[in-house]
């Protein structure tokens, strides 16, 4: 069976660029394009590097450790990529296509891991599985081995690290190819049974084609997550880009060295996200049918029933029970250490500073998707995807694209206040909150733009077309009938950005103001200083808060997903439940 | 005032068309989908675009309701050019109603809210009652308070109507309203909707693909064909006087058989000699192609003139529609009450009932053939 269903029985629809084009052309667009271009200045900083002539410290970079940046990162790429794919897609399948003991506690847990961030799994299994951790010394007491005279995986390593960015990262492919299998519309499976495809047929032959697309766009998050990763790469030791930007910006106190090394990480997140594009325009799937109500599973027993049960297990228990549990085992031995009030700041500050943070990426959002929805225009498009793009660049990349401006602006301005009135401004934006939210708008607009593009997606084009033919303005459509059909939508965009904001590390590192600290930047350098134990508060508390949104999650799946129906009457549930059996999928279907 | 292509039968329009289109084109990126239209609905009257799809009735509606500008031409609104090109009074301002394909709902208001959306300026009570009016109007009263998900599809479409109908729009535009109905049901909703319409006087614009509907619905029928208006006529000129190959092929069911003209009212064919008074006067010798309807001819084994063979036929109920062959292998249809049961292969004769011949000289419209 083709994987490209042109299907002659799809109703013409129009799509929504071509049907309204034209209108209100100019204050919408423009708005838009002044977003996208401000939020284009930091990765615009780092190609305009590329064209400064290379100076010695690129060169020597160059000759040592570039070489070293590259395979690695590619390693990690390669590694994870095959990791996530061999995790997400089974288990996605399997809590959706089959029934088995514990699969609807499953389908929200296997998102748990979401929960923790890839530095924190990896300074917690690091205390565990080092020489002098737990698993180690029981070895030794029961063996009476010493040091050296057994085999143990060393895991501060290249190989370690895949493995930690896997655990936590495989829920991206897992949501979206689960969502992706509940969209799929039970009667194309029945059609696939009925053509005498089995089970296992059908997921290979039909679902598999068909989630595709979804597969791969979580794939390439994950990957995107990869690239960007600094906290497990410099906990670890190992030389990637995104520690070579820090070591060159920091240690070799060079900037425009550390935007040349930036420009390459760039190339490499291009190539992903072209990638991604291409698989997407490629595969354009289209539900032909919308019956959805029953899907009846696949029911598993015996052994099938069992390796179903192993398999959704593991991934929960390494991505997160088992971190989890040794934070807390910390945390509660070192009570000192956060019933303070210096620990409740911490927490304050980081709480409103994603809150603020997610209120800007989600007013962004609406701004720009609603723009391209009513004009439609190249430039438009072209504004909102430039816009959306920062989710794949690299906190570190967003950082050092951030400073450099703003330094420049900052010591000009003090200069010009200096020389003219004799006064010192001293740093306005550098250095300041303002950076730092520049920075998270520019990273996370995309986990806000491609969410609140989804829900706006899904509300037929006719939709803004019967309120405008009964009197209403564009704006007035957009509060009125867009923004109550989309709540919950918007909310699932606030949090993820909340909690992506929260988990954020090195940008936060780079661009905090003097003094002010946030849970993960804590929790990092205590970690780096060998405090794992004092470290565990502020990470148990991102991990808490980062479970928030996946209960929430949860909750929302278990009540949008299609064929829910009679329990539930609620009319906006119901309304775009055909389309929407997940709200979320990071937004990023 | 301009009629694009119309027919040979002349519809005098006594009042000032609430809606014009003056030549208009409409395109996308450059290029024209809709060209050179033109057409003039009186106030009260029920108008309806019909062609297969991609024929560009969709995008002339959409026009007309201000959501696609036009390239060239100009579109009146009850006296006011609402778009030429470069300018474009946006749907919101023009006082147009649309009942769309998917009914477009708003799935989180209530029924009633749905309906009293386009009047929320209005005063309460009078909200209130005209929510009330319309749904008694619609057949729907007590239904307010639900919600548009429990409806079934042929309530939700009234009540897509009620919504559209509120703030008295002064021209009504329904985009292929009846298309997601079961067809049963059409025939009898449009004929419900057009109820409802004449008792709220509005003028309205159907667009369908569905020749039924258009008939059950509309006082006048714009047959658009590649973007172009065809005939802009009465249902039963279309059918009896169509004004090109096209129209004569489209609507209704028929055959066009080559004759030659000999006089001034009668056509030499594989009937024979037939008569009747021409659509077109042509020089005799002029080589035509002719419309036969199924109830041009008759089975009549009695009085019947012309020998055929029954090739295949199709169960109506009522009636029987034969596909007959002429003795030069031309095939015809025709229709027979069902009560003749023939069976294929048999040999009947036919009797002709041409009152008018519409003719098609053959030097024009090759490019389009016969059905």
């Amino acid at each position: 069976m083709s994987a490209q269903p042109s299907n002659p029985a799809l109703p013409a629809t129009r799509t929504i660029s071509r049907g309204r084009p034209r209108l209100s052309f100019s204050l919408w667009s423009v708005v838009a394009i002044t977003v996208a271009l401000v939020l284009a200045l930091p990765v615009l900083v780092i190609f305009g590097h590329i064209f400064i002539p290379a100076g010695e410290v690129w060169e020597h970079l160059r000759q040592t450790v570039l070489a070293d940046y590259v395979t690695n990162s590619l390693a990690l790429l390669v590694g994870v990529g095959i990791g996530v794919l061999l995790i997400g897609v089974p288990v996605a399948w399997l809590v959706s296509m089959c029934e088995f003991p514990g699969r609807s506690i499953f389908q929200w847990a296997l998102m748990l891991p979401l929960a923790m961030p890839a530095y924190i799994i990896a300074y917690t299994y690091t205390g565990m599985l080092d020489f002098s951790g737990p698993v180690q010394s029981l070895i030794r007491d029961l063996t009476g081995l010493g040091y050296g005279e057994y085999f143990f995986p060393e895991i501060r390593s290249l190989g370690g690290a895949m493995v930690m960015l896997m655990l936590v990262l495989y829920p991206y492919v897992y949501l979206l190819s689960r969502a992706a299998f509940l969209e799929q519309s039970v009667c194309v499976l029945e059609v696939s049974r009925t053509l005498g495809q089995g089970p296992f047929g059908g997921f290979r032959r039909v679902a598999l084609p068909l989630a595709r697309p979804a597969i791969i766009a979580g794939l390439t998050l994950a990957l995107m997550e990869v690239l960007a990763d600094y906290g497990t790469v410099a906990y670890f030791g190992i030389s990637t880009f995104t520690t070579g930007v820090f070591r060159t910006w920091y240690g070799l106190g060079d900037p425009a060295a550390a935007a040349q090394l930036s420009a390459v990480l760039l190339t490499f997140v291009f190539i992903l996200i072209v990638l991604e594009r291409w698989s997407r325009a490629k595969a354009r799937f289209h539900h032909t049918s919308r019956r959805y109500s029953t899907l009846p599973r696949y029911r598993l027993q015996g052994w099938k029933a069992a390796a179903a049960f192993t398999a959704c297990l593991l991934p929960v228990v390494l991505g997160f029970l088992l971190p989890a549990a040794q934070l807390s085992i910390w945390a509660a031995q070192t009570t000192d250490h956060w019933m303070n009030a210096r620990f409740a700041e911490l927490v304050f500050n980081t709480f409103w500073l994603a809150v603020a943070a997610a209120v800007i990426a989600v007013v962004l959002a609406l701004v720009l998707a609603y723009a391209k929805r009513m004009q439609g225009g190249t430039f438009t498009n072209l504004a909102v995807r430039v816009a959306g793009m920062g989710y794949a660049i690299p906190g570190t990349v967003i950082a050092i694209g951030v400073m450099i401006p703003f330094a420049a602006f900052d010591n000009a301005l003090d200069g010009f206040m200096r020389d003219t009135f004799g006064l010192s401004t001293g740093l306005l934006l550098s250095g300041t909150v303002f950076a730092l939210l520049f920075a998270y708008a520019v990273r996370f607009l995309a986990v806000s733009l491609q969410t609140v593009e989804a829900g706006l997606g899904k509300i037929q084009p006719s939709m803004d077309d019967a309120a405008r033919s009964l009197g209403m303005r564009p704006l007035q459509t957009l509060t009125r009938v867009h923004l109550p059909i989309m709540r919950g939508t918007l909310l699932t965009a606030l949090l993820l950005v909340f909690v992506d904001v929260l988990k954020e590390l090195p940008a936060t590192l780079i661009l905090r103001p003097f003094d002010f600290n946030t849970l993960a930047v804590r929790a990092f350098e205590l970690a780096g200083d060998e405090r794992l134990a004092e470290s565990s508060s502020a990470a148990l508390a991102i991990v808490l808060v980062g479970l928030v949104p996946v209960i929430l999650l949860s909750m929302t799946i278990g009540r949008s997903r299609p064929g829910q129906g009679a329990a539930n009457q609620r009319p906006d549930a119901e309304a775009d439940a055909p389309q929407k059996p997940l709200p979320m999928p990071a937004g990023t279907t | 005032m301009t009629q694009a292509a119309t027919s040979n039968a002349a519809i005098q329009v006594t009042h000032t068309p609430l809606l014009e289109l003056d030549n208009i084109d409409i395109g996308y990126d450059g290029t024209a989908v809709v060209h050179g239209v033109s057409l003039a609905l009186p106030e009260g009257q029920i108008g309806c675009l019909l062609g297969p799809s991609g024929c560009g009735k969709t995008t002339l509606l959409r026009a007309i309701a201000g959501f696609e500008p036009v390239m060239r031409g100009v579109i009146h609104l009850g006296g006011r050019a609402v778009s030429e090109p470069g300018h474009t009074v946006p749907p919101e301002r023009r006082g147009v109603g649309m009942v769309f394909q998917d009914f477009a709902l708003f799935p989180h208001l209530s029924v009633a809210d749905n309906i009293a959306f386009g009047i929320r300026d209005w005063s309460r009570d009078a909200r209130t009652d005209r929510v009330q009016t319309l749904l008694k109007l619609v057949g729907l009263s007590g239904y307010g308070e639900a919600y548009p998900h429990a409806l079934s599809g042929g309530q939700q479409q009234r009540i897509a109507l009620a919504r559209a109908l509120a703030p008295k729009p002064a021209l009504l535009l329904l985009d292929e309203p009846f298309s997601s109905m079961d067809v049963e049901l059409r025939g009898d909703l449009a004929r419900e909707v057009r109820r409802i319409l004449r008792a709220e006087h509005t003028t309205a614009i159907l667009v369908t693909h569905d020749q039924h509907e258009a008939f059950a619905f509309a006082d006048r029928i714009a047959v658009i064909h590649q973007g172009r208006i065809a005939q802009w006529d009465t249902a039963y000129n279309l059918y009896h006087r169509p004004a090109d190959r096209f129209v004569a092929d489209f609507v209704g069911e028929g055959t066009l058989i080559p004759g030659m003209v000999c006089t001034e009212d009668r056509v030499d064919t594989a009937f024979g000699e037939i008569q009747g008074s021409m659509s077109e006067q042509l020089p005799p010798g002029t080589a035509v192609d002719v419309l036969v309807r199924p109830d041009d001819i008759a089975i009549d084994n009695e009085q019947g003139t012309v020998q055929t063979e029954i090739l295949d036929k199709a169960f109506r109920g009522a009636d029987f529609l034969y596909t007959l062959k002429l003795p030069d292998g031309i095939s015809v249809l025709c229709i027979a009450p069902s009560h003749d049961n023939f069976v294929i292969g048999e040999h009947v004769r036919l009797r002709l009932d041409f009152t008018h011949l519409v003719v098609f000289s053959r030097g024009s419209g090759v490019d389009c053939p016969s059905v």
